[in-house]
């Protein structure tokens, strides 16, 4: 019995840090997302050689054949430096599902070039999760038709991985005819979401999804527990930031931290946020190890991350005061990356409700 | 992370349950903060010969004398939970530690082995009226005359003292050294001569503690734990033992399934509560905070089996295990509606009045032991590094 990471996991998750901390300073991000930019490509690229896009990809594939742990600890890492590279959908997404239901020869063609950063992979998948505006897609014959929203890192992907309607999941080339896509202006502008319409485009199912919705399960389970991963790596940066701002800044001849409003604000947020950690390292293990509970864990890391995410978040702001909301600071970028991934892939009351499902509750 | 067992931790909880399965049922029920009965003592006595309670402390001071082992006495404390049996003891966790670590040979013989069976409880004096969060500036003073001290002064909130066989007492013997450095340790019995018990009724309706009178007790000079002036360093030896067991994990998981099976049999309108939709989230969002406690407990677990500073995870946990009891009693009260209020051996009382009794003693649990208030001053200050508070230069 033993809850902790390995020495190999602190030694990966240390790499990528520091990686990102030399690779993709806030001034870098600024400057991209300014300019309308997607994804830092050579940061990307970086984190490709690195091997962290192939991490769930087995080697014989050309990937390093890691866990859901590990992802968890690169998701953990790039929401602490808001990273504005694919990961979530590229590369935990889209290879769950391809490993879950792709023939042979999709997982041949595909899983390698995903690995070495040659092909990006987006994933939509929300109207599986709730529809809203009788959007959706459909399959027929004479292909894919309809909309889907909020495809994750959908904009620089060369390959999207769709969900129809009946839960089967589809791989579309984002350059083929009958596609269009545009960007979604979203709060957190350091990530990407496209509305993709589909017009008669043609497509290929991932043959272990066809009348069988576990794949997708599977798939959604994935994404939402990198999602909250990555809640804890923003939000504890911004706790970081504040016990820093609590020991430096002055006012009424003190340092703030030293007046008890201020103090307790930050042990509140350590007290809520410390056994999140342990929550997602459980979660993300029960993912590869423990499959009856599996389900239920992700949800539950997903929707406990987003409140206790929203607590951090507020807190933080506040303790930086004025400075907090400003755009010349910007710690807001955090604060919206948070706020994003409480929406995406199902906000909390919904998910908590399928952690109830999961359950037998209901 | 492998949360897999061992060959041999795999067939030590096999024995656990076998033992469990066996003798489950001559455990005693109720409360162990009682004075013991002889149920209570035989109950004891079995697990200790089992190796199933005061498992670490040498055979000499009564115990079972097992080398630590960490993840058994973690298996023990799991499996008698799962199975809703009431666990041993080690003695009195906060003294028995203590005198393990500095009593002296005499202390040790005369008292950890009665203390370890259970005969002998003892109450812990420390809280005086004047002296709450801010103890150290406790007043209870001890003056040497001949080969005895002599204590003049009063606690408050003494948990226990009406049963209690003993007292490890806190008071001030050097009244001219700073605060910190005045204070002694000592332990006497409670039928010492002068000293007048009068207990206090809490909200629950039982007296749990009470107010302590020392007038003109003589105490011999020996029965001093560590030096003199020193017993503030000896003390803080106990809190260090006290907030390691308050805030239990295996308790909350307990109480949450009981919840849950409410939550299933009881109905409003016909509906039954895990059927509506709105009590259910309650329920959730409780569950998650459960189980990030129970693994928080469990990374708390390894850290220490490999002794590594389980750092934040640890310090965390006193001030969100006695919350997340708190919440979860609030909770059973208000899906329970009117017959939530319903108390004592009131007709239609659900589980015999425990989510009120639980609602009440678990406020009581928040503020004993060091408040909420005071674990944040904590956290902020010793973990975090904030900066102390600036004493002011005269208080009014
Ligand atoms: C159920 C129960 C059992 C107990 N059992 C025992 C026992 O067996 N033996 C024993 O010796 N004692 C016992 N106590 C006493 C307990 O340790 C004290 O009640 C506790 O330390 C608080 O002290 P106080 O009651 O004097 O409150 P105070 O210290 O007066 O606190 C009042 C309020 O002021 C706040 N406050 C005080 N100082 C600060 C500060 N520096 N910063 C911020 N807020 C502050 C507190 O958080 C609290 O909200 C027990 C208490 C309870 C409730």
């Amino acid at each position: 019995m033993d809850f902790s990471l390995s020495e190999e996991q602190h030694m990966l998750q240390e790499s990528i840090s520091r990686l990102l901390t030399t690779e993709c300073p806030l001034n870098d991000i600024r400057e991209l997302v300014d300019s309308g930019g997607d994804c830092l490509t050579e940061v990307q690229q970086k984190i490709a050689e690195s091997g962290v896009a192939g991490i769930l990809i087995p080697e014989n594939l050309g990937g390093v054949g890691l866990t859901l742990l590990d992802a968890a600890l690169i998701a953990e890492s790039l929401g602490g430096a808001v990273a504005p590279v694919p990961f979530i959908a590229s590369s935990v997404m889209a290879p769950v599902a391809l490993l879950e239901a792709g023939s042979d020869e999709q997982k041949e063609k595909w899983l390698p070039q995903i690995a070495s950063g040659a092909a990006i992979f987006g994933t939509g998948v929300t109207e599986q999760i709730g529809n809203r505006e009788d959007r959706g897609i459909t399959a027929s014959a004479d292909g894919l038709n309809g909309t889907a929203m909020f495809v994750l890192d959908g904009m620089s992907a060369d390959m999207l991985i769709i969900a129809d309607d009946s839960g089967c999941m589809h791989l579309v080339d984002s350059q083929a005819s009958g596609l269009s896509r545009q960007k979604l202006k979203t709060i957190d502008r350091t990530r990407t979401v496209a509305e993709v319409i589909l017009d008669g485009v043609t497509s290929e199912p991932l043959p272990g999804s066809h009348s069988n919705r576990e794949p997708l399960l599977k798939t959604i389970d994935a994404g939402r527990l990198m999602l909250a991963a990555d809640t804890l790596g923003a939000a504890q940066y911004m706790l970081e930031k504040s016990i820093a701002y609590a020991k430096e800044r002055k006012q009424f001849n003190r340092v703030i931290g030293s007046f008890q409003a201020v103090k307790h604000m930050c042990s509140e947020m350590v007290a809520e946020l410390e056994p999140c950690r342990s929550l997602i390292w459980y979660a993300a293990y029960a993912g590869t190890s423990i499959p009856a509970e599996a389900r239920m864990m992700a949800c539950h890391a997903k929707a406990h991350l987003s409140e206790v995410g929203q607590f951090v978040a507020r807190t933080a702001t506040e303790i930086h005061g004025g400075m907090g909301v400003t755009d010349l600071l910007g710690l807001h970028y955090w604060f919206k990356r948070i706020g994003f991934n409480r929406q995406l892939l199902g906000a909390p009351e919904l998910v908590r409700e399928e952690a109830a499902r999961a359950q037998g509750w209901v | 992370m492998d949360l897999n067992y061992s060959l041999e931790h795999e067939s030590f909880r096999n024995e656990v349950r076998a033992f469990l399965a066996a003798n489950g049922d001559k455990a005693p029920t109720g409360t162990i903060f009682r004075k013991q009965t002889k149920e209570d003592l035989g109950w004891q006595k079995l697990l200790i010969e089992h190796g199933y309670a005061a498992r670490t402390i040498p055979k000499e001071y009564g115990g079972y004398g097992a080398e630590t082992d960490i993840l058994k006495s973690y298996i023990i404390a799991d499996e008698f939970a799962r199975q809703g049996v009431r666990p041993g003891h080690s003695g009195d966790f906060r003294l028995v530690p203590t005198l393990l670590e500095l009593g002296t040979e005499e202390q040790k013989q005369q008292y950890i082995a009665p203390t370890v069976s259970g005969e002998m409880t003892w109450c812990q004096g420390y809280s005086e009226p004047g002296a709450g969060s801010d103890l150290a500036s406790l007043s209870t003073k001890a003056v040497v005359d001949g080969d005895d001290f002599v204590i003049n002064g009063q606690k408050i909130w003494t948990s226990g003292a009406h049963y209690a066989d003993m007292i490890f007492c806190l008071v001030r013997t050097e009244p001219d050294a700073p605060k910190h450095q005045g204070i002694s340790y000592l332990l006497f019995p409670m039928s010492t001569p002068g000293i007048e018990i009068r207990p206090l009724v809490n909200m629950t309706g039982d007296a749990t503690f009470s107010e302590v009178f020392f007038t003109d007790v003589r105490v011999p000079t020996s029965q001093i734990v560590g030096a003199r002036g020193e017993g503030w360093f000896v003390a803080n030896a106990t809190l260090k033992h006290e907030r390691g067991g308050l805030g239990d994990p295996n308790q909350a998981e307990e109480r949450f399934h009981s919840i849950l099976e409410m939550m299933k049999q009881e109905k409003i309108d016909g509906v039954r509560l895990i059927d509506q939709p709105v009590y259910r989230d309650r329920l959730l969002k409780l569950q998650a905070r459960i189980l990030s406690m129970k693994f928080n407990g469990m990374r708390i677990l390894s850290s220490s089996i490999k002794g590594d500073d389980p750092g934040l995870a640890a310090w965390i946990v006193k001030l969100q295990g006695c919350e997340l009891n708190h919440q979860m009693a609030a909770m059973a009260i208000d899906i329970l509606g009117e017959i939530g209020i319903l108390y004592d051996d009131s007709p239609h009382l659900r589980d015999a009045g425990f989510w009120q009794y639980s609602y009440m003693l678990d406020l009581g649990l928040i503020i004993g032991g060091g408040t909420a208030q005071i674990q944040k001053n904590m956290i902020g200050e010793r973990a975090l590094g904030l900066p102390k508070e600036p004493k002011p230069q005269e208080v009014e």
